[in-house]
C-alpha cells in the first residue's frame, strides 16, 4: 500500500471522533477517586475518632501529604501521556509531597523523645498498612493505565511508575483516615512502600498496556 | 518558514479535527513531506525502510489526534510521535539509535518523494478480519468512497465506518509484527 493509499484512508476516518484527552483525565480521575472512597468504605472505613481527629495536626498532616502527592503526580501524569511530554515545571511540584513529610519528620523529631522514634516509625498499624494501600490503590492504578492507552505517552515504564504514585497517593489519602498511627514517622515508612509497590507495578504493566 | 508550517498544518489539523475530510487528508500529506526527510536521515543502515516509519507515523498521528491540544504547537506534537515510531522501528529490529530532539529544527527541509516497495502496512492488511480488510482496501487502494463501498460491499455507511475505523486500528498494532 502506498503512502498516499493510506492517507485516502485515514481521512475517510476523519468523521469518527475521539475522547479528548483532557476529557479523558478529567473522567480518570473522578473514576479513581470514587473507585478508592468505594474500596475504602467497603473494606476499613475512617477510624471511630476521625472527625474530632480533625483538630490534630498530625492527623491532618497525613492528608495534606497524600492529597499534595496525588495532585502533582496528576498533573505530571497529564502532561506526559502526551507525546511530546513536558511538564518540566510540573516535575519540580512532585517534589513538594516529599519536602513537606521531611519538614513534618524533623518537627516530629523535636516533638517526641528520641527515646520513642524508633516505637513512632513502627507503629500498630504496618502491615494493615501495607496491604490496604495497594488494595485501594490497584482500581485508580487500572484506571490511570487505562487513561496512558488512550493517550500517547512515549516513555511508557515512567508514565507508568508516575501512574502508580498517583494511585498509591490517593489510597494513602484515603487510608489516612483509618490508620491510628499519626506520626510523619510511620508515614515516611510504611506509607511509602506501600506507594513503591504500586509504583512499580505500574512501571512493570505500562509498556504493556499503553503500548502504541 | 517553519513558523508557515506551523500555521498552516495548525489550521490543517483544525479543520480535521472537527471533520473536514479534505483540509485532514491536505494536513496529512503535509505531515507525511515533513516526517519523510526526518525519517530518512536518521536511517543510515539497511533493516528498516523509511516509508513504514512514515506510514506507521501517519497512522499513529490519526489514531492518537486527540493528544494533540489545540493552543498547542503542531510540529513537536507530530515529531514527537515520529521520534517515537522510529525508535520502536530500530528497536523492532534489534538495533539501537539515539534520537535528539533537538534535530527537529533542522528537519523542516524540503518534502521528499516516497518510493515504492512491499510495505509493512500491506502485509498488514493481510491479517485483517475479511470484512475490515475489503472495506480499508476499497478505500484506500481503490480510491472508494464511504457510500461506494457501501453500495459494492452491500453494508451501510455506519458499518462500513466502524469497519475502517476498527481496520486502521489493527493495522496500526500489527504494523511491523507480521
Amino acid at each position: 500500500m502506498k503512502t498516499d493509499d493510506l492517507i485516502r484512508a485515514l481521512a475517510a476516518d476523519a468523521g469518527h471522533r475521539t475522547l479528548p484527552q483532557g476529557r479523558a483525565f478529567a473522567l480518570s480521575g473522578g473514576a479513581a477517586v470514587i473507585l478508592a472512597a468505594v474500596v475504602f468504605a467497603i473494606s476499613l472505613g475512617p477510624r471511630p475518632d476521625a472527625l474530632q481527629s480533625l483538630e490534630s495536626l498530625r492527623y491532618l498532616f497525613k492528608f495534606a501529604v497524600m492529597i499534595t502527592l496525588a495532585g502533582s503526580a496528576f498533573a505530571l501524569l497529564r502532561a506526559r501521556a502526551r507525546p511530546e511530554g513536558g511538564g518540566r515545571g510540573l516535575g519540580l511540584w512532585l517534589a513538594l509531597a516529599p519536602l513537606l513529610l521531611l519538614a513534618g519528620i524533623v518537627l516530629e523529631l523535636f516533638a517526641v523523645p528520641n527515646t520513642d522514634w524508633a516505637r513512632q516509625m513502627i507503629g500498630t498499624n504496618s502491615r494493615v498498612c501495607l496491604t490496604f494501600i495497594p488494595l485501594i490503590g490497584i482500581g485508580p492504578l487500572a484506571v490511570f493505565l487505562l487513561a496512558l492507552r488512550h493517550g500517547a505517552p512515549t516513555r511508557l515504564a515512567r508514565a507508568g511508575a508516575l501512574a502508580g504514585l498517583l494511585a498509591g497517593a490517593l489510597a494513602g489519602a484515603f487510608y489516612a483516615a483509618h490508620c491510628p498511627d499519626d506520626s510523619p514517622l510511620f508515614v515516611a515508612v510504611w506509607y511509602s512502600l506501600a506507594i513503591a509497590g504500586l509504583s512499580g507495578l505500574g512501571a512493570l504493566l505500562a509498556p504493556r498496556i499503553a503500548r502504541w | 518558514m517553519s513558523g508557515r508550517d506551523e500555521g498552516e498544518l495548525a489550521d490543517l489539523l483544525r479543520a480535521g479535527l472537527a471533520g473536514d475530510e479534505r483540509a485532514y487528508a491536505r494536513f496529512l500529506h503535509r505531515a507525511a513531506g515533513l516526517v519523510r526527510p526526518y525519517v530518512r536521515r536518521r536511517i543510515t543502515h539497511g533493516g528498516v525502510d523509511a516509508e513504514d516509519v512514515v506510514q506507521e507515523t501517519l497512522l499513529a498521528l490519526h489514531l492518537k489526534r486527540h493528544t494533540w491540544m489545540a493552543d498547542a504547537p503542531v510540529l513537536p506534537w507530530m515529531f514527537a510521535i515520529a521520534r517515537f515510531k522510529l525508535i520502536d522501528a530500530f528497536r523492532r529490529r534489534g538495533r539501537r539509535i539515539e534520537v535528539d530532539l533537538d534535530e527537529v529544527a533542522e528537519t523542516l527541509a524540503q518534502p521528499e518523494e516516497e518510493q515504492a516497495s512491499t510495505r509493512d502496512v500491506s502485509r498488514a492488511l493481510d491479517t485483517l478480519a475479511p470484512g475490515q480488510k475489503a472495506v480499508v482496501s476499497a478505500i484506500s487502494v481503490e480510491g472508494q468512497s464511504i457510500a461506494q463501498t457501501a453500495q459494492a460491499l452491500g453494508m451501510n455507511e455506519t458499518a462500513v465506518r466502524v469497519a475502517l475505523h476498527r481496520g486502521l486500528a489493527a493495522l496500526a498494532r500489527r504494523f511491523g509484527r507480521t
